[in-house]
């Protein structure tokens, strides 16, 4: 039995992260598995500002890294490994990766949710071509030139905000004639002088030959159609894309009861409808996706998985 | 790993002769930096046949956008200066990059 963990989290950020150092702390034998990188989507996001007690380098990437210092502390093991498949049907719990099989007595569903896509032609093909979802990874490569942003809500207009820093005009392009973020982001955007609003549009398609070169947008009212083209002399511009989240549910779809958006449910102990396992972050249906939230529910899954493992194993 | 820079990335890269891997990476891009031992022990495997270099693109983003690279990571593979792969940003993986180099030069 010695191969077999107590607890196998899978994701690795805040949720994941925040499992891991309470089963770990709890002497409770722990895998944490990345899938590609340490941390999920708040590495890529510039300024944490409201994580309670995040006030000095309240940066994505430093509020992870001293996450990943703690667990590892406490001992918790941790792999690179995707999960293609899981069988929760028995007692043990088997997890099929691509780089080998992990068996384990409870598991930890964090594998979040990722950026949703305008689900429009030329999109895809212009991914790091011009069309990012990422801000910090790829600001850098607009500096002085043109950028829009879709989508209206709090990240959208705080991305739009750190991409002042580098672009020479941000242009926020919603579906609506009034943002969803927050007055006090807001407020921000509309005193920021490089910063414009295109209301009631949407983005139709996305053209060039090798990086973006022009857009099509479509008025939600009326349903024109308008291209907008690069600037002669800067040949592109950056199209940033947060219109919100999808769950990253592949590897659970069909083995634990999720809401029609493809969000695990969960009762207030994050237990699924399978006995041993447990959702945790982003993938869970819940009103509220933050750093915060996440952090509490890895904490709460770790607690019930060592209350789970002494009535259902010793 | 050969470091790349605007002034030498001419002839390191499009003059040069051969296979020749570029990993553009940037100052704030975190996955890029998850990915970074990765390509290091892929550097090991390829030694002899593919020559390994990596653009810092925050210091040379003319160079790199003149290549078309405008998001990171990517990692282009060159053969005798010409693009003939290329992988971008969720799909740099371990195993993607290998299969590409495999692909091409077996």
């Amino acid at each position: 039995m010695n191969n077999i963990y107590d607890v196998v989290i899978i994701g690795s950020g805040p949720a994941g992260l925040s499992a891991a150092l309470y089963s770990a702390r709890a002497r409770l034998k722990t895998l944490l598995l990345e899938r590609i990188k340490v941390g999920g989507q708040i590495v890529i996001t510039h300024e944490v500002a409201n994580y309670p007690g995040s006030v000095r380098e309240a940066t994505g990437p430093s509020l992870i890294a001293r996450m990943e210092e703690q667990v590892v502390s406490f001992g918790a093991e941790r792999k690179k490994d995707n999960i293609k498949d899981a069988d929760f049907s028995g007692e043990i719990k088997v997890l099929k990766g691509e780089k080998g099989e992990y068996r384990a007595k409870a598991v930890i569903i964090a594998t979040g949710a990722a950026p949703r896509h305008i689900g429009c032609p030329g999109e895809n093909e212009m991914i790091g071509k011009g069309v990012s979802y990422c801000a910090t990874c790829d600001a850098d490569f607009f500096q002085d030139l043109e950028v829009f942003v879709i989508g209206g809500g709090d990240s959208a207009v705080e991305e739009a905000l750190y991409l002042t820093k580098f672009a020479r005009k941000v242009t926020i392009v919603h579906r609506r004639d009034e943002l969803r973020a927050a007055k006090s982001i807001q407020e921000k955007a509309f005193r920021n002088p490089k910063i414009e609003l295109k209301w009631n549009s949407v983005v139709e398609e996305i053209k060039g030959d090798g990086m973006v070169e022009s857009v099509v947008f479509k008025d939600t009212k009326t349903g024109e159609l308008s291209e907008y083209f690069a600037d002669e002399e800067d040949g592109t511009f950056g199209v940033f894309v947060f219109t919100g989240y999808l769950p990253i549910n592949d590897l659970a779809k069909g083995k634990v009861r999720m809401n029609e958006a493809g969000y695990i449910i969960t009762n207030d102990s994050m237990e699924t409808d399978v006995p041993g396992v447990y959702a945790a972050g982003d993938i869970r249906e819940k009103p509220l996706r933050q750093v915060v939230t996440a952090a509490a529910d890895g904490a709460i899954a770790a607690v019930q998985c060592e209350k789970y493992i002494e009535t259902t194993f010793d | 790993m050969v470091m790349l820079d605007k002034d030498n990335f001419s002839p390191e890269v499009l003059e040069a002769e051969g296979y020749i891997l570029v990993d553009y990476y940037g100052d704030g891009c975190v996955p890029c930096q998850a990915l970074m031992p990765d390509i290091e022990e892929l550097a090991k495997k390829y030694e002899g046949a593919v020559k390994f270099c990596k653009l810092n693109t925050s210091k040379a983003r003319r160079t790199a956008i003149s290549q078309r690279v405008l998001g990171l990571p990517t990692i282009t593979l060159y053969k005798d200066g010409a693009k003939i792969g290329e992988v971008i940003k969720d799909d740099c993986t371990r195993d993607s990059i290998d299969a590409m180099i495999a692909r091409h030069v077996g």
